[in-house]
């Protein structure tokens, strides 16, 4: 520790920090736009430019490191010149939409032209002109809106460890393409978002399918279900201004119902239910020398992943659809049987946390006879607007359960939303399926927790297993490397395609942050910690749908619903 | 024949660092003509890139190009001398006329364009050649009577066949 000057206070400098690191600390704002969280700087925006006394130019202050007795002025007029006139460049050839942005009122580029006070254009240049890519069943990408800081470019290849996106072109021409300028959906994109939830502007988004709820909600004829899946009553709150970490379970519930469907489901439910075909699925492999380890199966983005690089071990892939998937196929068959409504007048919604989930819903064998499983899938974020649209006062909503016949859920469905919570989930029941007993201690420490794989060995009855959760895509390589080249220890993998999991999924508030992924799986915890019923194959009302319908876990009609298969996919990786 | 030389040319940069890339993809061209994108795929696979920055590094230099070249390979010279007596005005002639950007081949396969930095012919600038054949002090004008020179003789050459 050592002190530096700063805006002529002192504060507190730690060696081998960035200035900029420093600044947050004293909570002195610079700002920022290709600076990232625990990544390299690339220093491409200098939009973060400091003066600092005896030096001669300013200095981009996310890469330059703290030393003793530095002088700094964050707010001098020439740092501020320079930050406007940066600013005023970005605008130059961008494109005025902000009315029908996105991103108006949360965009960064706009709060930094309304921060540095643009009111002219004083630069122009010629207007950026590109085709809007709306070929991804998950992602828009307009180019014209691209300040090019290259975040999206270094989520996918650094963190998801995809590099579908990259820089190419020069100079002027500088764009964010794909590999041969190709269309994103036929290139390695696996649809996860996450560049989404980085970008400053409105360049990339989620191709929304707001419209065709509202349509399907207003037509007569149509009987419109929602579910919603574990994560988002924990971060939805974020979007009408709360703090994050906050469950708003029953309010979502009244807020869906008060929007006009007919029927609000909760995908925990189906998480329990995803629980008992994958705890069943998982003894019987264990039992009958099937293929271990295996994989968990509710998370797109992952699924794609396995299927476009390493095709030769989809037979790892647990066969169970997610939990979207199955809600979605009991939705159309058992609740519509129950309830005498024909499956073609059921449009059924889902809200995700997860822009993947649009790309699920068209895989094949999700769904049948062109009655789809699921009709459309909306974010976190487009779930909001939906809510703003009908003008429903969120914060002063009463309390809503979820309806029959999939009304109740366990706490183990809640924490399929964060990192380890399919397994912890999973292993719950498959001890007691093994054992006939529940396990002592429901908490599984060793999987909770953001380090990227989590390894646990677990003592069922007199079986060992080893298990592992994969969290974030990014560190599935180095895992299904390790089982190619002969390791046979483990007998069951979680992987989330988002660091984090679902709660940081890339249809999740924007500005999703270390802190923010740490509350909202805090949430989750204490929904866990403080509930009775903890494991799913105590849920009441997934013991009645296999009393009534299904049968048993693995059987006929599951088999037909619940589960489904995978293909190799060509794309240029 | 060709398949070889690339067989050895990957090998040759086998185990090769991110460095390699720009010669290799230099060696690859000039044995096939362009970088398709089963090879890219393979320079990929080798040096453990993505395909997507592969793409994005070649294309930072104007001398890559992913689609053959066509059956009339047109080069425009954008020298110093070339440029002071109008080649961007001449370039801009030839892709209205072809309808394609410097570094792409047409539909047909029959023209490809390419930017080429100085031919050394500033003596007959603006120059442009086609399939080596030189063409001097060159004016939009002239476009399309050189452009359909070539059309005729593929039409012949086609009916020939
Ligand atoms: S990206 Fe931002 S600045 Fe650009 S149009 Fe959208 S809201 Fe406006
Ligand atoms: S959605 Fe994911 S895989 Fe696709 S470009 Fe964005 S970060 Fe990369
Ligand atoms: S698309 Fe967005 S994140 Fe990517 S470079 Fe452009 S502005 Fe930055
Ligand atoms: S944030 Fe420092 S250069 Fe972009």
């Amino acid at each position: 520790m050592f002190k530096i000057e700063v805006n002529n206070r002192i504060i507190e400098a730690e060696a081998g920090e960035t200035i900029l690191s420093t600044l947050k600390r004293a909570n002195i704002h610079v700002p920022t736009l290709c600076h990232m969280e625990g990544l390299l700087p690339t220093g491409a925006c200098r939009l973060c430019v400091v003066e600092v006394e005896g030096m001669n130019g300013l200095i981009p202050s996310c890469s330059y490191p703290v030393r003793e007795g530095l002088k700094i002025y964050t707010n001098s007029p020439r740092a501020v010149r320079a930050r406007k006139t940066i600013i005023e460049l970005l605008l130059a050839n961008h494109p005025d939409d902000c009315l029908y942005c996105v991103r108006n009122k949360s965009c960064q580029l706009q709060d930094l032209a309304e921060e540095y006070g643009v009111r002219e254009r004083r630069l122009s240049a010629e207007k950026n002109e590109y085709t809007i890519d709306q070929t991804s069943p998950s992602i828009v990408r307009d180019q014209a809106k691209c300040i090019l800081c290259g975040k999206c470019v270094r989520v996918c290849e650094e963190i998801q460890n995809i590099g579908a996106i990259d820089f190419a072109g020069r100079g002027s021409k500088t764009v964010i393409s794909t590999a041969f300028n190709e269309n994103l959906n036929v290139s390695s994109c696996i649809n996860c978002g996450q560049c989404i939830l980085v970008c400053p502007t409105g360049a990339l988004r989620e191709k929304s399918y707001l419209k065709e709820v509202r349509d399907a909600l207003s037509d007569p004829e149509k009987h419109v279900v929602v579910q919603h899946a574990p994560s988002i009553s924990v971060t939805i709150a974020e979007e009408f201004g709360a703090k994050s970490g906050i469950d708003v379970d029953g309010m979502l519930v009244t807020a869906f119902r008060q929007i006009g469907f007919d029927r609000v489901f909760d995908t925990s439910f189906s998480a329990d239910l995803t629980i008992m075909e994958e705890a069943s699925e998982l003894v019987h492999r264990i039992t009958t020398g099937g293929k271990l380890p295996m994989m968990t199966s509710c998370s797109p983005g992952w699924i794609k992943y396995i299927e476009q690089s390493y095709p030769e071990m989809t037979d790892h892939l647990s066969t169970c659809k997610s939990p979207q998937q199955m809600l979605g196929a009991v939705i159309k068959s058992y609740y519509a049987e129950k309830h005498n409504i024909k499956p073609e007048n059921i449009y059924s919604v889902s809200v995700m946390p997860c822009v993947a989930k649009k790309f699920e819903i068209q895989r094949p064998g999700m769904g049948e006879n062109n009655i789809f499983d699921v009709d459309a899938v909306i974010s976190t974020r487009e779930a909001a607007r939906l809510i703003k649209m009908y003008g429903i006062d969120f914060k002063n909503l009463p309390s809503g359960a979820s309806d029959t016949p999939f009304g109740e859920r366990t706490t183990a469905g809640k924490l399929f939303g964060g990192s380890g919570g399919v397994m912890e989930a999973a292993l719950r029941t498959a001890y007691f399926m093994i054992t006939g007993k529940e396990m002592e201690s429901l908490k599984v420490e060793a999987v909770r927790g953001q380090e990227g794989i989590k390894e646990a060995k677990i003592t069922i009855g007199k079986l060992e297993a080893s298990v592992a959760v994969v969290n974030g895509i990014g560190n599935a390589e180095k895992l299904l490397e390790q089982i190619k080249g002969g390791r046979d220890d483990l007998a069951f993998i979680e992987v989330m395609t988002c660091p984090g999991g679902c709660i940081a999924g890339g249809g999740q508030p924007l500005n999703t942050d270390k802190d923010k992924i740490k509350s909202r799986l805090g949430a989750l915890y204490k929904i866990d910690q403080t509930e009775n019923v903890r494991v799913s194959h105590k849920n009441k009302d997934i013991k009645r749908l296999y009393d009534e319908y299904l049968g048993e876990p693995l059987g006929e009609k599951s088999h037909h619903l619940l589960h489904t298969h995978y293909m190799k996919r060509e794309v240029l990786k | 024949m060709s398949k070889d030389a690339i067989a050895k040319i990957m090998e040759k940069y086998a185990g090769g660092e991110r460095d390699s890339l720009i010669p290799l993809l230099q060696e690859i061209q000039d044995v096939e003509g362009y970088l398709s994108r089963k090879q890219v795929e393979e320079i990929g696979k080798l040096l453990k890139l993505p395909t997507g920055k592969i793409y994005g590094v070649a294309t930072f230099y104007n001398q890559f190009r992913f689609k053959p070249q066509g059956r009339y390979h047109v080069q425009v010279c954008r020298g110093t001398a070339c440029h002071v007596k109008g080649s961007a005005a001449v370039l801009d002639a030839i892709e209205k006329d072809l309808n394609i950007k410097s570094g792409e081949t047409d539909r047909k396969g029959d023209f490809s364009l390419e930017v080429v930095a100085c031919i050394g012919a500033c003596g007959l600038a603006p120059v442009i050649s086609v399939n080596g054949e030189f063409h001097a002090g060159v004016i939009p004008k002239d476009i399309p009577r050189i452009l359909n020179g070539y059309r005729d003789t593929e039409v012949q050459n086609e009916q020939n066949r």
